[in-house]
């Protein structure tokens, strides 16, 4: 069966999702379960959460490195505000989505106004979330809130005797979204363009500068989400949350089969990039006997893998593109 | 005047001394340098010190910058080298014996080049985006380094090899006397051979230098194995200053630094051109603003937003938009970096 060229990197990252949970299933007493599966979306509900911002970015030709920072921050903030202000959290939690997004907004626009590498301009992003959240508080603030906690533990039963949490199901609904904003709407089709040349998508008259402040806004929305499910998660606020987050994000994307350069991807594929890191884990926490950095090395050498793979699939594309 | 104002480290020459001199109005025995058992005390010392890793770092940051790339893997590769040179020492017999110490840094240095050698083979020959092959490197990294450690803090009783990051050296700290030796060679190579020149081609437009017979690959191979070895030598002072390796938390944040002391040195990230000196007295900002913060009783934690700060206001004025925007007069202050710049980004 011949198939487009376009779909490979997805299908591989699917198949590799379906190999390796039937791997565990085969080698682990309790890990075909539903609730295992379900777990992986409970678990892993933030880094899906970002890694859908951060695949708008990598689809439009830019990066994020801001995100680990910012989801920190908006721990913090809440945990702040909630806990020693004594704010109500219906105030809150839409103030720090409005404080990702217009944090997203200003990195988006100093890329675009003032020709600056996104790489440099989200790094600083990333110090001064990271920096200001210290100023905030040093310490670890934990949350008592009958609310936060009520949503932490909040289990939504599913039929088989397996639940799913309020976390997990915001973040299927941002996948959602995303899937329909990226395919079936006009700003979908931007970023996709803007991805495959900057040059040919401002030759065609669409809106340049707003689609790229726009996905940074986007990815800074989606980062503060993810910090107020970080804060449901993890029930406090600190400054060395979510250290690293954004390699763990960008992995999520490659390993979805989104490629680097922008322009050729699928949000679904960074959704299965998000379930393989959640596979790898629970693999290794079933094995016991292996290290969490196994995590690291495998994820290494899965990203190796399917950057060779892309590398080969687009390796005409990209000759042209030269 | 304007010839002064126009050479590339005027500016970042202009942000040290005014950091030193905040410093010295602040506590007015900064600049003071005692001697004591026969060596050198003071904070100028300390900085020299405690900045010699990321020095170091910077130096082979800049050349990898310099064809274009970057490089996200140094954190990672300080961690190893600390990692695998500790490992080895404290697997000896006698931790002080010559020969034991020689070959874990020989051991430590060699891993460094094949590390570097990985990023530069899948930057040059698989012709991967620099930013990607090192992310790999970057993430399996740290798990390499803990995975050498056993994820625990290895411990050295060597007296021989904290000399390495803490011994001095006809007064001055050793240390200072390997930045300056890796420096020195660096700067030969490119400043004194064509080196230097194949870098800059390579970093414009490797295609046309391919065609003008220069060997683009081994270039860009070269420059990935050189910025290697120069972290892999950051990891053995910073892990023989405190004799011990952490696998977790060595080189935590180096590439970010790193790449910020390029940029604060003049070195446009779009490669091309490149300042060595530059980069130094960029590393040198950067350990002195870290030094001032802890010195005025400012919280540590606060770093990280001025840096940030440094980082954004350094990139502004390297924008040209920005500066057209905001004085006509910045105007007639270019890098030649920055023409490049403009030219690249049309």
């Amino acid at each position: 069966m011949p198939l487009n060229r376009k779909y490979i990197p997805i299908v591989v990252t699917i198949l590799l999702f379906i190999v390796m949970f039937t791997a565990g299933s085969f080698r682990y007493t309790g890990f075909f379960s539903l609730q295992v599966l379900m777990n992986l979306l409970v678990d892993n509900a933030f880094l899906l959460i970002t890694a859908v911002g951060m695949s708008f970015v990598i689809l439009s030709g830019g990066i994020d490195l801001s995100v680990g920072s910012v989801i920190a921050l908006s721990t913090m903030v809440s945990a702040s505000l909630v806990q020693q202000q004594g704010w109500p959290p219906a105030v809150v939690i839409p103030l720090v989505l409005l404080m990702g997004a217009v944090f997203g907004t200003v990195m988006g626009a100093i890329i675009h106004y003032f020709a600056i590498q996104p790489f440099i301009v989200t790094l600083a992003g990333m110090f001064l979330a990271r920096g200001l959240c210290y100023v905030i508080s040093i310490d670890t603030i934990t949350i008592d809130n009958a609310f936060y906690t009520a949503m932490a533990q909040t289990r939504i039963p599913l039929p088989g005797g397996s639940f799913l949490s309020i976390s997990a199901v915001i973040a299927i609904l941002v996948v959602a979204a995303a899937i329909f904003t990226a395919h079936y709407t006009r700003f979908g089709r931007n970023v996709y363009a803007l991805g495959g040349s900057e040059q040919s998508a401002l030759l065609m008259g669409l809106p340049v500068a707003r689609t790229k402040v726009l996905v940074y806004t986007l990815s800074g929305l989606c980062s503060a989400l993810a910090g107020v499910v970080f804060t449901f998660y993890m029930l406090s606020g600190y400054g060395l949350h979510a250290v690293g987050f954004e390699l763990d994000t960008i992995a999520a994307v490659v390993i979805g089969g989104t490629l680097l350069t922008g322009g050729v991807g699928y949000v679904l594929g960074t959704f299965f990039g998000v379930l393989i890191q959640g596979v790898i884990q629970t693999i290794i926490s079933f094995e016991g006997t292996l290290s969490s950095w196994w995590t690291k090395i495998v994820i290494g050498l899965l990203l190796f893998i399917f950057i060779l793979l892309q590398r080969v699939l687009s390796s005409r594309r990209l000759t042209l593109k030269e | 005047m304007s010839v002064v104002m126009k050479h590339h480290l005027f500016w970042p020459l202009c942000v040290l001394a005014a950091l030193l001199l905040f410093n010295l109005c602040y506590s007015p025995d900064f600049f003071s340098i005692t001697v004591h058992d026969g060596h050198l005390y003071g904070s100028l010392i300390d900085i020299l010190n405690f900045g010699a890793p990321l020095i170091l770092v910077a130096i082979g940051m800049t050349l990898v910058v310099a064809t274009k790339g970057i490089d996200l893997s140094v954190g990672s590769i300080v961690a190893i080298s600390g990692a695998i040179a500790c490992l080895s020492i404290s697997r000896g017999a006698d931790q002080n014996s010559m020969g034991l110490i020689l070959t874990s840094v020989l051991l430590a240095a060699g891993l460094s080049l094949m590390l570097g050698a990985w990023n530069g083979l899948l930057v040059s020959m698989a012709g991967i985006q620099p930013i990607i092959a090192t992310l790999i490197l970057m993430v399996a990294g740290r798990g390499i380094a803990q995975l050498i450690t056993g994820g625990q803090i290895i411990t050295v009783t060597s007296t021989k090899y904290a000399y390495i990051g803490s011994g001095s050296l006809a007064a001055l700290p050793f240390s200072i006397f390997v930045v300056a030796l890796v420096l020195g060679i660096a700067l030969l190579l490119t400043r004194r051979t064509a080196l230097g020149l194949f870098i800059e081609s390579v970093g414009c437009n490797p295609a046309a230098s391919k065609m003008s017979g220069i060997r683009a690959h081994l270039v860009i191979l070269a420059v990935y194995v050189f910025c290697g070895l120069c972290a892999g030598i950051a990891g053995l002072l910073l892990s023989s200053n405190v004799s011990s390796a952490d696998g977790n938390n060595a080189g935590l944040w180096y590439e970010l630094d790193a790449i910020l002391a390029v940029v604060i040195g003049g070195t446009s990230l779009n490669g091309g051109r490149f300042y060595l000196t530059g980069t130094v007295i960029g590393a040198l900002i950067i350990q002195t603003l870290t030094t001032t913060i802890y010195m005025i009783g400012v919280p540590p934690e606060i770093t990280l937003v001025v840096k940030a700060c440094v980082v954004l206001a350094v990139c502004l004025i390297q924008s040209d938009t920005f500066r057209a925007a905001v004085a006509a007069r910045w105007k007639s202050r270019h890098y030649p970096a920055e023409k490049e710049m403009s030219r690249h980004a049309s």
